[in-house]
């Protein structure tokens, strides 16, 4: 029985990593989007640049379901290398095209899927001459093929193709042949083969489709960050290349031709934050991106930026870890490398996005969050955020926000104030101190920064009433900063239920689909998503308020957990990991099958024995 | 501990064209060993800046980690300072280089600082050319681990523990020069006069100007067997090429002999005037200068003053072609692109 389905349905692309089959296959997904269709497009690749085998799963669900789904109604099957596996990650009823230039050997017997066969190469060949046209174009072949077989309208890919070849129209042109050679392949020859449908819809709205580090790179430069130090590394190279280049379209003076802002590749992960930390000292607003390795690297600073009191934002953009770990595959393992970044006690202000609008906003926010409470702040993306387009709201930037750079004393204010001023003195109560930048006043408000223990007037110290009245200091801040970072949002399916659960950053969607997938079983969860650490007292109370709260993430040591258990009282059992560390985007399906075994066992716990001998006597 | 400097001051003391004293150029009271050359650095440092009439707080100091760099404190009390990590200052100034161009960026390190743990750093804000002055000193061993040998004491230099160094030593001018630098020299903590020189034609140099100053440790690295004791020193110090610093609007009144000084005009109008020597090397050409290095370590002489000069190097500003106002003065109306180009760039998502 095939997959009989319209706007509901998995298509997997099969490639060869660096044949120009990622254009190709983000073409077939913004198509859909432009059609008006809801789609989640998940690149999954290898850290290499050539060679090696590369898929594109693109989930499309009219219902706005948009994490990941799991399993593969359509597989696009391009890359000899994997062609095996491919074939039998097909669901049932399912369907399977293939270059059939060459045959498929006796080993592909499946009976329960449809095979598509199009002689991929053979085609391209006879139409193309160019070795480099025919690598590229193959793969525009195919979506040509699929164009007809999910009965999409072929002039919405021909006016994609357009667009996206409006700055060199020449290249337009076998391009759209190259479609046209694949539709018209499979509408001759595979006329009523499948039975998925792709049919125009209005569900997306009015939603942009973006990824989290172009987002972020945006947040940074309508922040008014001046100031880069990176090094590149992936998934967050682009968070960088993105805000360079569109300082490059907005932050050039037009009368000198000279640049608003400074970016420095740097000579490592340490030089990079290094430079941040330097500039955001100096009052510019500055920031740095970088994933994994280059956290470790950026410990030793985040802790002299927390001690010395000195606001950057970090992008990090997780991968898997730990040490090189798989490069190119998603987690969420880097939070309490974060949170407790540096020797010594120190805590890290961390914002959890949920989607790219969310990297725009809250990196921006980072910036005003950084300055306010003159520390670092780390908007925690992932591979799975940063580098996959997700639909997202339109980004949007308030013309009236003022930028808020905290308390930052002004050659005025220093002549004004009546007692000596004190680089480390909480005058306001709310352990944020007053700092003055270098060059503001001469004879006022000079100090020496540093690492090692200062007292309030920034002298070094080794007095130990002094180091821990100054320690303390900072974790009276720590409490203003629960009352300016974001607060979770709770969601109540019933007022009564005593089970909860807990979920932050890119698994929001599957964690949205499994919840109603278990209201479907008339388990009614009621939900929190964490937007920032430090944790509220909503936080907490949610947790009180249920007996049984499940942790969702992406790692495998439920760092969520660790961390909420270090801050507040929980009692033991009453939080329940449901952990996903595979590299791949966490499934409504795991989340939900968790979650229902965990529910059938505790329920057998408490069903007393019936087997003979057993029970109490 | 900084203990505070007595304020007393002499009536008469002698006033730059500020109208400042010395005293608006101290800063705490070092706590260093007694005779430590870092002081007497400290101490040049301090008359340069005085006599250049340079605003203190228009000057940031920048350290790293270690005995040198714990004198930012005793220096330039109205100025800024930043005591970072152990191998980082170069970042860290870079970064604050970049946030406000218009200050005069003088970096402190030590061998261990640059040599050892920041060579990375060093390497690269050398590549950088950022605009700012960057002293070791270099005294061949960790004094605040208490006299572990640094990465530039020489090969079978013996210190106070008598054990001679076995590896080759890393000489730091020459990684200058061969990085690029356009501004690269050798001092002597013992010898002030040169040192004080050397730092105002550094300090007006635009780009990194390296200075290397050897500057004995007088608790562990003392000893006559030692290349970077007191005594060993002043037997082999060599000026390299002697020279004068004129500092730019200043009337040049004396006279030299007819084409035995060869001027080389700063960035910023200051002159430095190189006595001409036959004998001695070319200070403008890098391999020339690698080479006078080179000879004067078999020769077991140390070569000391300006050792290479390129003053028309773009620094770092220049190589990014950033504006002239410093970024650090920008606000929200040149930065923030707007909510309408906001909506533009929805729409390249669509």
């Amino acid at each position: 029985m095939k997959i009989q389905r319209v706007n509901d349905f998995v298509v997997r692309f099969a490639n060869v990593n660096g044949s120009g089959s990622a254009s190709a296959n983000d073409l077939f997904a913004r198509v859909l989007y432009r059609l008006g269709v809801p789609i989640s497009p998940k690149n999954i690749f290898p850290s290499n640049i050539q060679g090696l085998p590369t898929w594109f799963e693109v989930r499309v669900s009219e219902d706005n379901y948009l994490g990941r789904r799991g399993g593969v109604d359509f597989m696009v099957a391009v890359n000899g290398q994997t062609m095996k596996q491919d074939y039998a990650m097909v669901l049932p009823g399912g369907y399977f095209l293939y270059d059939s230039t060459r045959p498929l050997s006796e080993e592909y017997q499946r009976s329960d899927i449809t095979l598509i066969a199009i002689p991929l190469t053979e085609l391209c060949n006879h139409e193309f001459s160019s070795p480099n046209l025919r690598r590229l174009l193959k793969n525009i072949i195919y979506i040509g093929a699929l164009t007809a077989l999910l009965d999409i309208d072929l002039k919405a890919v021909t006016d994609s193709i357009i667009r996206q070849f409006r700055k060199k129209p020449k290249l337009a042109k076998p391009n759209i042949r190259a479609l046209e050679i694949g539709y018209t392949y499979a509408v001759k020859h595979h006329s009523d083969s499948c039975a998925l449908v792709v049919r125009p819809s209005a569900a997306v709205g009015d939603r942009i489709l973006l990824d989290g580090n172009t987002a972020a790179g945006l947040g940074a430069l309508f922040a008014g960050a001046t100031v880069v130090g990176w090094y590149p590394i992936t998934p967050s190279t682009s968070v960088i290349e993105t805000f360079e280049r569109f300082a490059e379209r907005y932050r050039v003076d037009r009368k000198s031709g000279r640049k608003k802002y400074a970016v420095i590749q740097a000579e490592d992960e340490q030089a990079a934050i290094g430079i941040a930390i330097g500039a955001g000292w100096n009052g510019a607003r500055a920031f740095t991106a970088t994933s994994g390795p280059g956290i470790s690297l950026m410990t030793e600073f985040l802790g002299l930026a927390y001690f010395a009191e000195i606001p950057i934002v970090l992008i990090n953009v997780q991968r898997c870890g730990p040490s090189t770990g798989m490069p190119t595959r998603t987690q969420q393992a880097d939070l309490l490398a974060s949170a407790y970044a540096s020797h010594g006690d120190t805590r890290n202000v961390l914002l959890f996005p949920s989607d790219p609008h969310e990297c725009f906003s809250m990196t921006a926010d980072a910036f005003d969050l950084a300055d306010r409470l003159q520390t670092p702040v780390i908007v925690m993306s992932d591979l799975d955020l940063g580098m996959n387009s997700h639909l997202c709201d339109p980004l949007n930037w308030d013309d009236d926000r003022q930028y808020d750079r905290g308390k930052v004393m002004s050659a005025e204010d220093l002549d004004d104030i009546k007692k000596p001023w004190g680089r480390y003195l909480d005058i306001d109560g709310d352990g944020i101190c007053y700092r003055t930048l270098p060059g503001t006043h001469p004879q006022k408000g000079a100090y020496v920064t540093r690492g090692t223990s200062h007292n309030e007037y920034a002298a070094y110290t080794e007095e130990s009433q002094a180091y821990e009245r100054g320690m303390n200091r900072i974790l009276a801040k720590w409490e203003t900063a629960r009352s300016c970072v974001p607060c979770p949002e709770i969601t109540l399916r019933d007022k009564n239920s005593k089970l909860g659960a807990l979920y932050y950053g890119s698994t929001s969607r599957a964690a949205l689909e499994a919840f109603d997938q278990l209201a479907d079983k008339d388990i009614l969860v009621n939900d929190i998503r964490i937007l920032a650490y430090p944790f509220q007292k909503e936080v907490f109370d949610f947790i009180q308020q249920h007996d049984l709260v499940f942790v969702i993430e992406q790692n495998r040591d439920a760092q969520m957990k660790i961390l909420l258990s270090g801050e507040c009282q929980v009692a033991p059992g009453k939080l329940e990991s449901v952990t996903n560390f595979n590299g791949l985007p966490i499934t409504a399906t795991m989340i939900t099958n968790r979650i229902h075994t965990t529910l059938l066992n505790r329920s057998r716990e408490l069903v007393p024995t019936t087997r003979a001998g057993g029970g109490t006597k | 501990m900084s203990y505070e400097r007595p304020t007393i001051r002499h009536p008469d003391a002698k006033k730059n064209s500020l109208g400042y004293t010395r005293k608006e150029y101290e800063g705490s009271i070092s706590t260093l060993c007694a005779g430590c050359g870092h002081d007497s650095i400290t101490h040049a440092l301090i008359t340069a800046c005085f006599e250049m009439n340079l605003e203190p707080h228009r000057i940031v100091k920048l350290s790293g980690i270690g005995c040198s760099s714990k004198t930012p404190a005793y220096f330039l009390g109205r100025s800024h300072g930043f005591n970072s990590v152990h191998g980082r200052m170069p970042s860290v100034a870079t970064g604050a280089n970049m946030a406000n161009r218009e200050l005069v960026y003088i970096g402190v390190s030590g061998d261990g600082d640059t040599a050892s743990i920041g060579m990375g750093q060093f390497a690269h804000v050398v590549r950088r050319n950022l605009d700012m002055v960057y002293v070791v000193m270099n005294n061949g061993c960790y004094g605040l681990t208490k006299g572990q040998d640094s990465a530039t004491a020489d090969r079978g230099s013996k210190t106070k523990k008598g054990r001679p160094v076995s590896l080759e030593s890393i000489d730091l001018c020459e990684m200058a020069i061969q990085l690029g630098a356009g501004f690269v020299g050798r001092g002597f903590s013992g010898d002030k006069k040169q040192v004080v020189e050397m730092l105002k034609a550094a300090v007006a140099h635009k780009g990194l100007a390296f200075l290397d100053i050897i500057s004995p440790c007088v608790s562990f690295n003392n000893v006559p067997t030692s290349t970077k004791s007191y005594a060993w020193v002043r037997a082999h110090e060599e000026a390299a090429l002697p020279f004068d610093f004129i500092p730019c609007c200043r009337e040049i009144t004396v006279d030299y002999p007819q084409g035995s000084v060869l001027p080389v005009t700063l960035h910023d109008g200051s002159v430095i005037n190189l006595y001409k020597q036959d004998d001695l090397m070319e200070i403008t050409s890098r391999s020339a200068a690698m080479d006078a290095l080179e000879q004067a370590k078999t020769e077991h002489r140390i070569l000391t003053g300006i050792l290479y000069l390129n003053p028309e190097q773009p620094d770092t500003h220049a190589l990014l072609e950033t504006v002239t106002t410093p970024l650090n003065t920008m606000g929200r109306e040149e930065l923030c692109p707007g909510n309408a180009e906001l909506q533009r760039i929805n729409d390249a998502f669509r």
